[in-house]
């Protein structure tokens, strides 16, 4: 039977797997255990696992992230939830002061092998502070990686290698995609690389990078621009932190030509350093100016709002014309 | 029974030795034998000379900023010679006494305020995490590795540290609240030295004392002498039991005094009358204990004098060891920010050794 998932299935599924082969794996949060998680993603782990490794807890995400450290100092590998990227804040501090440090600052000494999951991006008309991109936030602090899966298939993958780094991963989740697709999932655990971008469709006229729900809006911007015999090769970047910079670099040496799309504020979003990077390595290759295509300056709208800040991809379609035309 | 005894809500402090040295609790007297007493001396006198040193060579300008102890060393060694060597230690970062019980080698310790991370890095067998900057974002930590116990099944408990200042902070609540919840086996020793840099306790919060704000996590919590080594250590023992037999955790308030400076770039003159610090000097815990041991003829002026001796010698030494010679290697800047570098971490570590070694021609 095929094993046809979705993405909050396949990051279950991931969880699954990897508690059965590694006792040291823990998974908490604000109700991860009875419930499953506001999204179901951790569905059934506490049932199957026990209260010891799969559990509720106060509402306090600092806690949460602060108590990981000294589990994963302790010798297990926890895997965290903040309930949404948007109220990852309380757990800054922890994060930036002690995540992302410890390995440095003990050289060595001791090393943080845990994972925070969070639901991050909007288009799902919810609440204030429900729909934020922070992945930027957390790509710039040395000691962390950041990485967003934008399909079932690459959400499991990608967690695997995640759940097995003997480094801090923010495993970010575009939950506008979470039930959007099936796709075919192997059964069984598999790792997809950390740091690792993938080329979704090979292409001549364009390079788009893109990462988490947006790459779905880029690939239905490539069916309007097809039409108009434009060729787009389109990029996943997967791991925002660290960045897969040859991915793109050379891409852009044989397109000429790139458009970064996401859905974070554009200014000093991670389009920016893509862009920065393309300039250093790849300037003589350039025809056109490195565009970005992104979320406003602005506070992420309420859901009567929302459709105007995603870029669509009607805007995308226009965007990579515009380039191309340039 | 000993936190049955002294509710922090009675705002009563646990002492068994008075100023003078003499015992006004004696069914109180700890369970240490004589070897134990001179060491425990010992270290205190160890820690008031590293101190001293450091804050001479900070002035000779041969050390970087410093964070003396003076004045609390009886809240640190009678609180950590409470935990075993399988025993984790949470520091903030003024615990000098503790992290010399815990055993961390001196050469360690200047090596950190010298300023190169090898400082940190322990030997093994030496279970104490790095000193957190961030105020009481180190107790998150203790909890987690507390919590972390829990789940293996393991039996060590977990010592941590705070100020009275931390007290204020959101991070000791959620702390002290995940501990209870989850009742991780974490002993929280507030060190109330009365001020926060040039903020006094009185600021920080409306309660008569640090101590009773355990009652509403639901764990005991005490208010203790904290420059009585012997209430300290009391305490802190019991407060260990409880952890070990899964009883969960305890907050201790060391109430105690800074004698000198937040850190060589203080000026308490600024925010404090010397005639304070006179007083708390009658209270120094070191000669409060001093006056113990002579008075049960364990020591006498002569062995002072030779210990002290000894003792500087092997503080001068040490430094010596690590003056000049401490520089941070360029590749270690980079070598620990991952398990493995990143090609973007290549690229600048390539970068910059070219530009030295282009320098260099």
């Amino acid at each position: 039977m095929p094993n046809t998932l979705n993405m909050v299935q396949a990051i279950n599924q991931a969880l699954m797997e990897e508690m059965e082969i590694d006792e040291t794996i823990v998974v908490y949060g604000e109700d991860v255990g009875v419930e499953g998680g506001v999204f179901r993603v951790t569905q059934d782990l506490q049932k199957k696992f026990g209260e010891k490794r799969v559990f509720d807890t106060p509402l306090a995400e600092s806690a949460i992230v602060g108590s990981a450290v000294g589990m994963a100092v302790n010798g297990l590998r926890p895997i965290v939830e903040m309930q949404f990227s948007g109220f990852s804040y309380p757990a800054f501090n922890q994060i930036i002061s002690h995540v992302a440090r410890m390995r440095n600052r003990s050289r060595g000494k001791y090393y943080l092998p845990m994972v925070i999951r969070a639901p991050y991006g909007g288009g799902i008309r919810a609440l204030e502070h429900h729909s934020e991109s922070t992945e930027a936030l957390y790509a710039h602090i040395p000691g962390l990686k950041v990485v967003i899966p934008s399909t079932p298939y690459d959400a499991k993958g990608l967690l695997i290698s995640a759940i097995r780094d003997n480094d801090p991963v923010l495993f970010w989740e575009p939950k506008r995609i979470y039930r959007a697709f099936k796709q075919e999932v192997p059964e069984g655990p598999y790792e997809i690389p950390i740091g690792k971008a993938k080329i979704i469709e090979s292409g001549e006229d364009i390079t788009v990078v893109s990462w988490g729900a947006m790459v779905r809006d880029v690939q239905k911007a490539m069916d309007i621009v097809k039409k108009k015999d434009i060729s787009v090769e389109l990029i996943d970047l997967r791991t925002i932190a660290p960045m897969d910079r040859e991915s793109f670099v050379e891409s852009v040496k044989k397109t000429g030509r790139i458009l970064v799309v996401h859905e974070a504020p554009k200014t000093l979003g991670v389009g920016a350093e893509i862009i920065s990077i393309v300039n250093e390595k790849a300037f003589l290759y350039l025809e056109a100016p490195p565009t970005r295509l992104t979320g406003f300056d602005t506070t992420f709208p309420l859901p009567r709002g929302e459709q105007h800040y995603i870029p669509t991809p009607e805007r995308i379609a226009k965007t990579i014309e515009d380039v191309v035309r340039y | 029974m000993l936190f049955d005894e002294y509710n922090p809500l009675d705002n009563k402090m646990y002492k068994v030795l008075d100023h003078n040295g003499k015992l006004v609790k004696e069914s109180d007297y700890p369970d240490l034998s004589d070897d134990e007493l001179l060491y425990l001396f010992k270290t205190m006198l160890y820690e008031r000379t590293i101190d001293e040193k450091a804050l001479s060579y900070q002035r000779q300008g041969r050390m970087l900023t410093y964070a003396p102890n003076i004045g609390q060393e009886a809240a640190q060694i009678g609180s950590a010679y409470a935990i075993k060597k399988d025993d984790w230690l949470v520091p903030a970062f003024r615990e000098l006494g503790a992290w010399l019980i815990k055993g961390v080698p001196l050469k360690n310790i200047y090596l950190y305020w010298y300023g190169n991370e090898w400082g940190s890095h322990f030997p093994d067998g030496v279970k104490m995490l790095p000193v957190s900057v961030p105020i009481a974002s180190q107790l998150q930590h203790a909890t987690g590795i507390g919590m972390a116990n829990n789940i293996k099944g393991e039996k060590n408990v977990v010592m941590t540290y705070v100020g009275d200042g931390g007290t204020s902070h959101g991070d000791f609540h959620e702390a002290l609240n995940f501990a209870s919840v989850f009742n991780a086996p974490v002993i929280f020793i507030i060190q109330n030295n009365q001020y926060a840099i040039s903020t006094p306790r009185k600021v920080q919060t409306k309660s008569k004392n640090l101590a009773m704000k355990s009652i509403a996590y639901g764990m005991p919590g005490i208010l203790v002498d904290g420059n009585d080594l012997f209430a300290m250590y009391n305490a802190s023992k019991a407060a260990v039991e409880r952890a070990r037999n899964g009883e969960g955790p305890t907050l201790i308030e060391a109430y105690t005094y800074r004698l000198g400076a937040h850190t060589t770039s203080d000026d308490p003159t600024k925010y404090r009358e010397d005639k304070e610090v006179e007083e708390w000097k009658k209270k120094d815990p070191i000669l409060r204990f001093e006056l113990f041991l002579k008075s049960k003829g364990l020591i006498d002026d002569e062995w002072i004098e030779k210990t002290k001796a000894e003792l500087e010698k092997d503080v001068t030494t040490t430094f010596e060891e690590i003056e000049g010679k401490s520089d941070t290697e360029i590749d270690d800047i980079f070598k620990f920010t991952y398990e493995k570098m990143t090609p973007q971490l290549e690229e600048q570590l390539f970068e910059y050794k070219a530009f030295l070694e282009g320098g260099k021609k």
